[in-house]
């Protein structure tokens, strides 16, 4: 056992030169990937859902692919082809941004397609009945009920989804890991920063996902 | 970005084996560290799982505090933490492969989920029966070897069989402490021979063949021990 850690570099200053930084980005891309991946999801899965085969089946492979595939390797995808595409270099924060809303899309789609899935029926031909439009339909009556039942599923896969945005080490983005590891390699002392960003997380997760369970009580619907 | 050029497997790493010959022993390394990993999570996983359900205040906290805390950091700062920190607090482990503490890594961080499957799949099962096993003189040990882990394994299958192909893919997260496995091959050779393409191609589909056949396996699996009668069940 070799317990020679010290902790006493951590001050607030080194916190705030290194560490904040990276903290402003995850949490900048989670909402942004949040955000952008339940609007873009919540479409795929009406596309899965609505029936015709030319909108299941492109709606099916982009879940399906993007579901098989380790994010890591996306991560690196979009990094190789956007440049590519776009014809010029984008910076490792903005190609995660794009990454993580794109592939974050492909879980939120299956969980709002559960989500629709859990409505009645009934509520669908309530709808049709009093003379609504399929697009009425589901933005009034299918959608806010499939978002109420899913809101929980949905922040636990955000604080997935934060967890995760540490991947963006891949491709050198500056984010709450990397600001710690550059903090520890400039006092060299890795095994606290590690130590302390491994607590940061851990405290950040747990209370959300404490906070996601106590919601979770308060929403269900009572039929 | 100009045509294919697939011959590049076929070119010289510069280190006396070719390209191909390195992505398939990088195959190797994931496959081995996924299904070493495997092997961990599903025994600490189910011990767990086991532990959250017996009735014993202590043993089901050990079990809920387990779960939190390997669920709540990200694989690649436990995999940092194991790599890391473990070793320069533990002299003793600093001969330790750093193979074998990304498979500790990936295993316990998995565990965690595993247990939580295992242990909504015994409390799926009716109340009655850890009580039928009780009543009939069983000790609780064999309450659970013999009425409910039997049933409780069974109905977990499923859960478990996406578990198993999340491992292939987390696996990809070693590349942070140069484990030689498909996604460092796949970072390596890109930088190297300037066919990100080619290569991210057959690299993404090896992924996808290994966690293919790890669903076929499973669903082999689980025709083999279905229980007759249940819904979804056999003939």
């Amino acid at each position: 056992m070799n317990l020679n850690l010290d902790f006493t570099f951590l001050s607030w200053n080194v916190v705030s030169a290194f560490v904040a930084k990276g903290l402003v980005f995850s949490v900048q891309l989670t909402l942004v990937a949040m955000i952008g991946g339940i609007a873009l999801g919540t479409l795929i899965a009406l596309m899965r859902l609505s029936g015709k085969k030319w909108l299941v089946l492109p709606a099916a492979f982009y879940v399906n692919t993007l579901r098989s595939i380790p994010l890591v390797m996306v991560i690196l995808w979009f990094f190789l082809l956007i440049p590519l595409l776009i014809g010029r270099p984008m910076g490792a924060e903005l190609s995660a941004i794009v990454t993580f809303t794109v592939f974050e899309a492909a879980y939120y789609s299956e969980i709002m397609r559960a989500g629709i899935q859990s409505v009645p029926r009934g509520q669908v031909y309530a709808g049709y009945a009093v003379g609504m439009t399929y697009r009425q339909t589901m933005q009034l009556i299918v959608l806010p009920q499939a978002f109420r039942n899913m809101l929980p599923v949905l922040l636990t896969q955000t604080i997935i989804l934060f967890q995760d945005t540490s991947l963006v080490y891949a491709i050198g983005a500056y984010d709450l890991l990397k600001g710690f590891e550059v903090a520890g390699k400039n006092f060299n002392r890795p095994v606290e920063t590690y130590l302390v960003a491994a607590v940061v997380y851990f405290v950040i997760c747990f209370s959300l996902s404490m906070l996601v369970r106590r919601l979770q009580k308060k929403i269900a619907i009572i039929r | 970005m100009g045509k294919w050029d697939w011959q590049v497997f076929l070119q010289d790493t510069g280190g006396g084996q070719t390209y191909l010959e390195w992505l398939m022993s990088a195959w190797g390394w994931t496959l081995s560290v996924a299904l070493l990993a495997l092997v961990v999570a599903l025994v600490v996983g189910s011990l767990v799982g086991i532990l959250r359900t017996v009735p014993n205040k202590a043993l089901s906290m050990f079990g809920e505090c387990w779960v939190e805390l390997f669920r709540n950091v990200p694989l690649l700062v436990q995999i940092f933490i194991w790599y890391h920190v473990i070793p320069s607090i533990f002299l003793g482990l600093q001969k330790v492969p750093s193979f074998l503490l990304v498979v500790l890594a990936l295993g316990f961080f998995t565990s965690a989920r595993v247990a939580e499957q295992v242990k909504a799949g015994i409390n799926a099962l009716p109340r009655g029966q850890r009580y039928a096993g009780l009543a009939m003189g069983l000790t609780l040990p064999q309450t659970y070897r013999y009425v409910l882990l039997p049933m409780a394994f069974r109905i977990v299958i499923p859960p478990l069989t996406s578990e198993s192909m999340n491992i292939i893919k987390n696996s990809s997260v070693a590349f942070a402490v140069s484990i030689a496995e498909m996604t460092m091959f796949a970072m390596q050779a890109q930088e190297e021979t300037s066919r990100g393409i080619e290569i991210y191609l057959a690299v993404t589909g090896l992924y996808f063949v290994s966690a293919f056949a790890i669903n076929r396996i499973a669903l082999f699996l689980e025709q083999r021990v279905q229980v007759p009668g249940m819904i979804g069940g056999g003939k």
